[in-house]
C-alpha cells in the first residue's frame, strides 16, 4: 500500500518535470542558424526566434550613442566547433571571413551599450530575429574574441 | 634550463600516481602491509613533487620568463605581482596543474591524518585519488604542459615541450596578459574556490568506492566523510557566488548568473552534492537510501570532472570562450571509463546496500528528504537537458536549436518553489512517522504571520504574483526555523533550568549540523529575496545628456557632471572617469565615478559601474559613451536592481552557517548517530 503510494508520487513528479521541461523547451527553443542557412531560407525565418554567429567586419561597425544603437555586419562562418577546428581553429576561420568578399554577409542592428569585445574578427553570436527588411535584430549580444586568450574570457552580454 | 625541470618533475609524479594505484591494487590482493605501505609513501611524494612542479611554474610567472609560453599567454610585464601569481590558474595548463595540485594536497591530508584509524579504506581511496590524479597529469604532460617553451625554427616560432631540431629558444619582449576583465579581485579567487570545491569531492567519492571494493557497505564511508562533503559544498557553494559578484561587478550587464554553459557546468555538481549532503542524513539516521548516495556521489563525481571539462574544451558555445584542444574527447573517455567502472561496482554490491527499514509514511522527515532530492535531481535534468540539447536536436533533426535562459527560469521557478516549502516543512516532521496533525501543529502558528508578508509587499508595490509566492515562502521558512529554534530552546530553558539564551547556545551547540543548516536554510531565504528582487523588478533607462542635465529612474535622478580622461602608462590603462551626482526625491546622496578603463596590451576596454548599495536597491551605472569635446555629453545606462543585496547579505550568512556545521569538535565523524537514537524522538530534540 505504502509502496504504491510512493511509486505513484514518484511518477507524478516525473510527470510535472517532463512537462515541466517539454513546455519550457518549446517556448524557448532557439533556432541555430548560420549566415549562410539564413540567407538560404529567405523569408521562411522571419519572425522565428534564432541564434546566429558571424564573424564581425570592424569597418562596418556603427554606434549612435544619442539612440545607442549598434549596427555592423557580420560575414558567414560555420556554426560547428568541429568544422571550425577543421579549417584551422576559431581565429583564423574569423580572419578569413573578415577578408573574403564573397562570403554571405549581413547586417545586424542591437539597441544598448556597446559591448566592450565588439571589434573586427570577433565572434558574434546573436539572439534575436530577422526583420522583413534582411536586418538581424539582436536582443542578445555576445561576442568572443578567440585570438590571443585561450582563457575564460568571458562575455559581454546584454539582455 | 628551470622550466624543463619543472616538465621532468611532472613526469616524475605522474610515474609514481600509477605506481601507488599499482601497488597498492597489488598490496590489497596479496594481503601485503609492505606493498601498500609503499604506495601509500609514494603516494605522499606527489604533494612535495608537485608543489616543487608548482613552484617552477610560479618563479616563472613572477620572473616574467616569456620563454615559456604559458607566462606569455597569461602574463605581461606591467601586471602587478599578485596578479602573476593567481595567473597560475588564469589559462588551461596552468590550471590542470593547479587541480593536481590540491588534490595531491587533499589525499596526503587524508592519507596523513588518519591512517591507522581508516586503514581499510585508505588503500583504495589512494588508488581512486592517484588514478584522477595520473589522469589530471597525463594531460600536463601529453596536451597541455605548462612548460612549454617557445623555439625558432625554420618553420617559424612556436611552443615545444622538447627542443625542435634546430631550434633556437626564443623569448618574446612581452607577454599578452591577463585579459583586464580577469584582473579583478572576484576573479583572482573565484576559479580556487570553485577548485577546491570540486576537488575535494573526489575524496567521498574515493571513499564511496573504497567502501564497495571492501564490502564495508554500512554508513561508515559516509561518516568519515561528512566534513569533507561538507566543505566541499561550502566551497563550491562560494565559488559560484563569487562568480556572481564578480559577473554583477565587471560584466556590465547589471546581472550575476546568465544560465551560461560553463556556469551550468559549476552549478550541476552543485545540485547533486547537495542532494547528497541531505540524504547521507537518511542513511545514518534511518540506514535507508545506500544505492541512493552512491549513486548521487559518484554523478557528483563525474560532473565535477564534467565541469572542469566544459570549461576547459570547445564542447558547447558559450559566452565564455573555450580553449580548443585536443583534452576533450580524453576528459569524456576519463568520465565515461570512471562512471562505468563504478555503476558496475554498485550494481556487483547492490544486494549489499538494502535498506535497514522500509519508508513508512509520506509525511515522514525521511519522505520529505527523498522528495527534496527528488526536486535537486529533476533541476540537474533541466540543467543537463538545456545543455545538451543543441546536440540532441542536432543529432535528431539536424537542425541546431538552442534553448536561453527563459528556459532555465521557466522550468527551475516551480521547482524552486516547491524546494522552498519543503525547507519550511521537512525540519519540523519527524523520523519515522510524522501525521498531518503532528505536522501542522508544528507549523501553524509561524504560518500566520508569513501570510501577512505578501500582503505587505503587495501594497509596498511589488505587486508580480511569482514574486508575492516567493515572499510568503521566503517568510514561512523563516519564520518556521526560528519558531522551532525558539520552541525547543524554551524546552531546554525548562527541562534544564537555564537561562534563555544559554539554553539556545547549548542547544545549537550540540546540534551543529541541525543549526547550522537553520542557518544556511535562512541564508537562501536571504539570497532568494534579492533574486525575486532582481529577476522580477529590474528597471533600467539609457540616454545620451549634456553637462547639467540628468536622467530619472526609480525616483532617482541621476545628474552628469564631469568626465575626465587620462592615461596610467604604468599600469597600461587609459582611464575615462565620469563623475554623477545622485539625489533620491531632491535629496542629495552622493558621486558616482562610472568609468570605462581601456587596456593598451590587449586593445580591449572594461566599463566599470557606478554602484549605490543599500538593502533596499542598487543604483547601478554605466557609462556607455563620451564625447570628448562636444555638447553632446555623455551616455549613460541606469539600471535599478531591489533588493539585490539581501543575495550578498545571504552569502555570508551562509558561510558563517557552513563553518557552525563544519566547524570541528570532538572527532564527532566516530559518534554512532544511530545508537544513541533508540528512542524515537520529537524532531525538535533531535
Amino acid at each position: 500500500m505504502q509502496k504504491t503510494k510512493f511509486i505513484l508520487g514518484g511518477l507524478l513528479i516525473l510527470a510535472a518535470v517532463v512537462y515541466l521541461i517539454a513546455s519550457s523547451t518549446q517556448a524557448s527553443a532557439e533556432y541555430f542558424m548560420t549566415v549562410d542557412e539564413l540567407k538560404a531560407e529567405g523569408s521562411d525565418v522571419i519572425g522565428k526566434s534564432l541564434r546566429a554567429s558571424g564573424a564581425v567586419i570592424g569597418d562596418s561597425i556603427q554606434y549612435d550613442p544619442e539612440t545607442l544603437t549598434l549596427s555592423f555586419d557580420v560575414a558567414h562562418v560555420p556554426g560547428d566547433n568541429a568544422d571550425i577546428e577543421a579549417q584551422g581553429g576559431l581565429a583564423f576561420v574569423l580572419h578569413e571571413a573578415v577578408t573574403d568578399p564573397a562570403r554571405a554577409r549581413m547586417q545586424v542592428v542591437y539597441v544598448g551599450p556597446k559591448p566592450d569585445l565588439l571589434r573586427d574578427e570577433a565572434q558574434a553570436i546573436m539572439t534575436g530575429h530577422v526583420a522583413e527588411d534582411g536586418i538581424f535584430y539582436a536582443d542578445e549580444l555576445l561576442l568572443k574574441c578567440p585570438t590571443k586568450y585561450e582563457e575564460a574570457v568571458p562575455e559581454q552580454s546584454e539582455g | 634550463m628551470l622550466a624543463d625541470f619543472g616538465y621532468g618533475v611532472l613526469v616524475v609524479t605522474f610515474i609514481l600516481a600509477l605506481y601507488s594505484v599499482i601497488i597498492a591494487i597489488n598490496g590489497e590482493r596479496n594481503k601485503s602491509a609492505q606493498m601498500v605501505e609503499s604506495a601509500r609513501r609514494a603516494q605522499l611524494l606527489t604533494f612535495p613533487l608537485l608543489s616543487v612542479a608548482a613552484g617552477v611554474l610560479l618563479y616563472e610567472l613572477i620572473t616574467s620568463n616569456f620563454n615559456v609560453s604559458f607566462v606569455y599567454e597569461v602574463t605581461s610585464r606591467s601586471m602587478p605581482t599578485y596578479l602573476k601569481v593567481t595567473a597560475w590558474w588564469g589559462g588551461q595548463s596552468g590550471s590542470l596543474l593547479f587541480w593536481a595540485w590540491l588534490l595531491s594536497a587533499f589525499t596526503s591530508a587524508v592519507t596523513l591524518r588518519k591512517w591507522d584509524r581508516d586503514r581499510e579504506f585508505l588503500p583504495w581511496v589512494i588508488v581512486v585519488s592517484s588514478i584522477t590524479l595520473a589522469f589530471f597529469l597525463s594531460m600536463n604532460i601529453f596536451f597541455e604542459n605548462p612548460f612549454a617553451r617557445f623555439w625558432q625554427t625554420v618553420q617559424g616560432i612556436d611552443a615545444f615541450t622538447f627542443k625542435p631540431a634546430g631550434g633556437v629558444p626564443f623569448a618574446p619582449q612581452d607577454g599578452n596578459g591577463l585579459n583586464p576583465l580577469l584582473r579583478h579581485p572576484g576573479m583572482v579567487i573565484h576559479p580556487p574556490t570553485l577548485y577546491l570545491g570540486f576537488v575535494a569531492y573526489v575524496i567521498p567519492f574515493a571513499f564511496a568506492i573504497a567502501a564497495l571494493v571492501t564490502g564495508r557497505t554500512d554508513d561508515r564511508w559516509t561518516r568519515l566523510t561528512r566534513r569533507w562533503s561538507l566543505w566541499a559544498w561550502l566551497f563550491l557553494s562560494l565559488g559560484l557566488v563569487l562568480g556572481g559578484r564578480w559577473a554583477y561587478d565587471v560584466l556590465g550587464w547589471g546581472g550575476y548568473w546568465g544560465w551560461d554553459p560553463v556556469e551550468i557546468a559549476a552549478f550541476m555538481p552543485w545540485l547533486t552534492g547537495t542532494a547528497f549532503l541531505h540524504s547521507v542524513m537518511i542513511q545514518e539516521h534511518k540506514g535507508m537510501l545506500k544505492h541512493w548516495n552512491m549513486i548521487l556521489i559518484m554523478l557528483t563525481y563525474s560532473l565535477v570532472i564534467f565541469g572542469t571539462f566544459l570549461t576547459r574544451s570547445g564542447v558547447l558555445s558559450s559566452v565564455h570562450s573555450f580553449a580548443q584542444s585536443a583534452i576533450g574527447p580524453m576528459f569524456f573517455g576519463f568520465i565515461g571509463a570512471t562512471f562505468i567502472t563504478s555503476v558496475a561496482l554498485l550494481i556487483w554490491r547492490w544486494p549489499e546496500l538494502k535498506s535497514e527499514t522500509e519508508m513508512k509514511s509520506m509525511l515522514s522527515r525521511e519522505a520529505f528528504f527523498l522528495l527534496n532530492n527528488l526536486l535537486f535531481l529533476s533541476v540537474l535534468v533541466v540543467c543537463f537537458w538545456g545543455v545538451i540539447f543543441p546536440l540532441i536536436s542536432e543529432l535528431f533533426t539536424g537542425q541546431k536549436v538552442t534553448v536561453g535562459p527563459p528556459f532555465y527560469e521557466r522550468a527551475n521557478t516551480p521547482l524552486f518553489g516547491a524546494m522552498m516549502a519543503l525547507m519550511g516543512i521537512a525540519p519540523l516532521s519527524a523520523w519515522g512517522k510524522s501525521t498531518l496533525l503532528t505536522l501542522g501543529r508544528a507549523i501553524w502558528k509561524p504560518t500566520i504571520p508569513a501570510l501577512f508578508v505578501p500582503v505587505l509587499a503587495y501594497f509596498a508595490g511589488y505587486t508580480n504574483w511569482v514574486a508575492l509566492i516567493g515572499f510568503f515562502l521566503v517568510a514561512f521558512v523563516i519564520f518556521v526555523t526560528l519558531y522551532d529554534t525558539v520552541r525547543s530552546a524554551q524546552a531546554r530553558q525548562r527541562a534544564q533550568k537555564e537561562n534563555f539564551f544559554t539554553a539556545l547556545g547549548r542547544l545549537a551547540g550540540r546540534n551543529r549540523r541541525r543549526y547550522g543548516g537553520y542557518l544556511i536554510h535562512i541564508s537562501m531565504m536571504l539570497m532568494a529575496i534579492g533574486i525575486l528582487g532582481i529577476e522580477l523588478f529590474q528597471t533600467e533607462t539609457q540616454g545620451t545628456i549634456s553637462q547639467g542635465e540628468s536622467l530619472q529612474l526609480a525616483g532617482y535622478t541621476v545628474e552628469y557632471k564631469d568626465v575626465a580622461t587620462w592615461p596610467d602608462q604604468g599600469a597600461g590603462v587609459q582611464y575615462t572617469r565620469s563623475a554623477v551626482d545622485v539625489f533620491k526625491d531632491g535629496e542629495y546622496l552622493g558621486e558616482l565615478n562610472p568609468r570605462i578603463d581601456f587596456y593598451f596590451d590587449s586593445q580591449q576596454t572594461m566599463t566599470i559601474p557606478g554602484q549605490r548599495s543599500t538593502l533596499q536597491d542598487d543604483l547601478y551605472i554605466l557609462l556607455v559613451d563620451w564625447q570628448p569635446v562636444s555638447s553632446v555629453g555623455a551616455t549613460f545606462k541606469i539600471y535599478h536592481n531591489p533588493l539585490v543585496n539581501w543575495l550578498w547579505v545571504g552569502s555570508l550568512l551562509f558561510i558563517a552557517g557552513m563553518f557552525f556545521a563544519a566547524w570541528p569538535d570532538k572527532d564527532p565523524s566516530l559518534r554512532p548517530v544511530r545508537a544513541s537514537k533508540q528512542v524515537t524522538q520529537t524532531s525538535a530534540a533531535d
